[in-house]
């Protein structure tokens, strides 16, 4: 996802998983994760903060997140935000560019 | 001794309601299209619905040997359970999310955080925001929470 770099945006992927199964994840996700940033919060410590915990929804009933976007300015001010109510359902990449725009 | 003709009907009925539940994530789930609401699965369920249908008649017509309407009963059930927990797994329980009130607004400032990344570097939103993207800053940082692979 060059696109994000392209709009100035850096992506970054935040979950409760290990750096080791990020780095998987990441190299799975060939060239367009190069750009992602992936972060490890094993313990929903800035998952809580941010108020995004699903209490008990992991594989052996852990915290996880539950799916959330933020686009932040460059002054970390949050300008667009994405809670869906289904978590099949996520932002598009083609949401997030044009809210991007907007962005100085 | 009557031959009787296979009833393909309740096969490819229970094989299509198989089709149905997998393809939503492993195909329509890439299409916003078809993955804000699953109509294409909804559509392949109505049309095996239909075949279960047929193929239950056939099964218990009279001439048909009890194996067959064994058969017949146990595919259409499974076929039923299927959609059954379709509905329930795609449509109800990805629902169950928190409301997440506490959460960042637009105009508020992101809480700051220090995380590991892939290298086990400890790495700060401040840091990202102030990171240059091909030599210039940044204009933002997207931030993506997701429920991870465990």
């Amino acid at each position: 996802m060059d696109k994000f770099h392209e709009a100035g945006i850096h992506p970054v992927a935040i979950s409760v998983d290990s750096p080791e199964i990020n780095e998987r994840l990441s190299r799975s996700l060939s060239a367009s994760a190069d750009t992602f940033t992936f972060l490890s919060d094993p313990k929903a410590e800035v998952i809580r903060r941010y108020d995004l915990v699903h209490e008990g929804a992991g594989i052996d009933g852990q915290d996880i997140a539950r799916p959330a976007e933020f686009l932040l300015d460059s002054s970390g001010t949050v300008r667009w935000v994405n809670l869906t109510e289904n978590y099949w359902v996520r932002a598009r990449p083609e949401q997030i560019l044009e809210a991007a725009k907007a962005l100085r | 001794m009557t031959i009787q003709r296979f009833n393909w009907q309740i096969w490819v009925g229970f094989l299509l309601s198989v089709i149905a539940f997998l393809s939503y994530p492993l195909i329509f789930v890439r299409f916003p299209v078809t993955r804000d609401f699953p109509w294409a699965n909804l559509l392949l369920f109505g049309i095996a619905a239909a075949l279960l249908l047929v193929g239950v008649r056939r099964a218990f017509a009279p001439e048909r040997r009890r194996r067959s309407k064994i058969a017949g009963s146990v595919l259409a059930t499974l076929g039923v359970l299927i959609l059954g927990f379709f509905v329930f797994a795609i449509l109800i329980v990805s629902r169950w999310l928190p409301v997440s009130h506490g959460a960042p607004q637009i105009g508020q400032k992101a809480p700051d955080f220090s995380l590991a990344d892939t290298n086990s570097r400890t790495v700060s939103l401040s840091e990202l925001l102030a990171t240059p993207i091909n030599g210039t800053t940044p204009k933002g940082v997207l931030l993506i929470f997701y429920r991870g692979y465990w």
